[in-house]
């Protein structure tokens, strides 16, 4: 009998902290076995955001750098300006990525800096306990908005693939899900190609993956991944945004 | 021929893997719990198990080692 699956080499044998059936884990280990079979775990620097994954540094086991709150992409540019034989990728949620980092990843796009951000996006806060973040959709129910999100106080949520895949600089950018093993699977492919965009020179590349909190939406893992297909895919619509040929 | 080994002190109860088995083989023990706290997902019926790896591909904490 052969192995047909273990732990990626690129993740570390430190258990995750996450909450059960989070699919921050799931990511990791996406973007871990990216590593593994483009084989550049030696060669690649990741930047760790503020938020749920601050402690993805002790996860990867190659280079990791953490940056303040939203700046990862900042540091990124720094990094990979220096080292531009090296990967350089952010790991981002989106209180990170669209909150109070919306300008740097913004203008890390628009610059067509040659990083690859991976950026999960489940609809919450999850670090501070469940309030409402940019991306939480209109009627959902956070500790800052427990009436539901309302549109005339709090505006819509904000499509950011859409958004970056409108600048110039970006090279490629796509939304996926992980609610289920097919999603999975294409998620990984989405994934190899955002860290192959960046080797091959292409620029700026961006993966949103639809994820779960389920300790702040309050349900258990599995009506967690039932809530994103029924309820994120909807207004979230996977697929690619933007692709450079 | 297919086998499963779950790295049970790394497992947190979710119950993800227990979702996704095609042949329903995957289950969570009741008579014991791990070095966390959770009951950890198992497999009794390994002769069953197909070895298609779902279960190690949807469990968030890379608990599930899968042989074929």
């Amino acid at each position: 009998m052969k192995k047909v699956f273990q732990k990626p080499q690129s993740l570390t044998d430190k258990p995750m902290h996450y909450c059960p059936g989070c699919t921050h884990g799931i990511v990791h280990r996406l973007v871990a076995e990216v590593m593994d079979e483009l084989d550049i775990r030696e060669d690649t620097i990741g930047i760790a955001p503020v938020g749920c994954a601050v402690f993805a540094y002790d996860y990867f086991n190659c280079d990791m750098q953490e940056a303040a709150h939203g700046r990862a992409p900042a540091v990124a540019t720094g990094v990979k300006r220096v080292h531009p034989d090296k990967v350089v990728f952010t790991y981002q949620g989106d209180g990170d990525l669209t909150s109070i980092g919306a300008a740097e990843i913004v203008h890390a796009a628009n610059r067509g800096e040659k990083i690859t951000t991976i950026f999960i996006n489940n609809a919450i806060y999850g670090m501070t306990g469940g309030q409402m973040a940019p991306t939480s959709l209109l009627g959902q129910v956070t500790t800052t908005s427990p009436y539901g999100r309302k549109a005339e106080t709090e505006g819509y949520p904000i499509r950011m693939s859409e958004m970056l895949a409108a600048l110039e600089g970006a090279a490629y950018i796509e939304r996926v899900s992980v609610h289920d093993i097919k999603h999975i699977r294409q998620a990984k492919k989405a994934v190899k190609k955002a860290f192959e965009c960046q080797i091959t020179g292409k620029g700026f590349a961006m993966i949103e993956v639809l994820s779960t909190c389920p300790t702040n939406w309050g349900m258990s893992p599995k009506e967690s991944l039932e809530w994103v297909a029924a309820n994120m895919i909807p207004y979230y619509p996977l697929g690619v945004k933007k692709e450079v040929e | 021929m297919a086998r499963v080994t779950f790295d049970e002190d790394r497992c947190k109860g979710c119950e993800l893997c227990v979702s996704v088995c095609p042949k329903h083989v995957v289950h969570m023990t009741k008579d014991r719990i791990n070095k966390k706290g959770y009951h950890p997902a198992t497999v009794d019926e390994m002769d069953k198990c197909i070895g298609c790896a779902f279960c190690a591909m949807m469990c968030p904490d890379v608990v599930i080692e899968v042989e074929k």
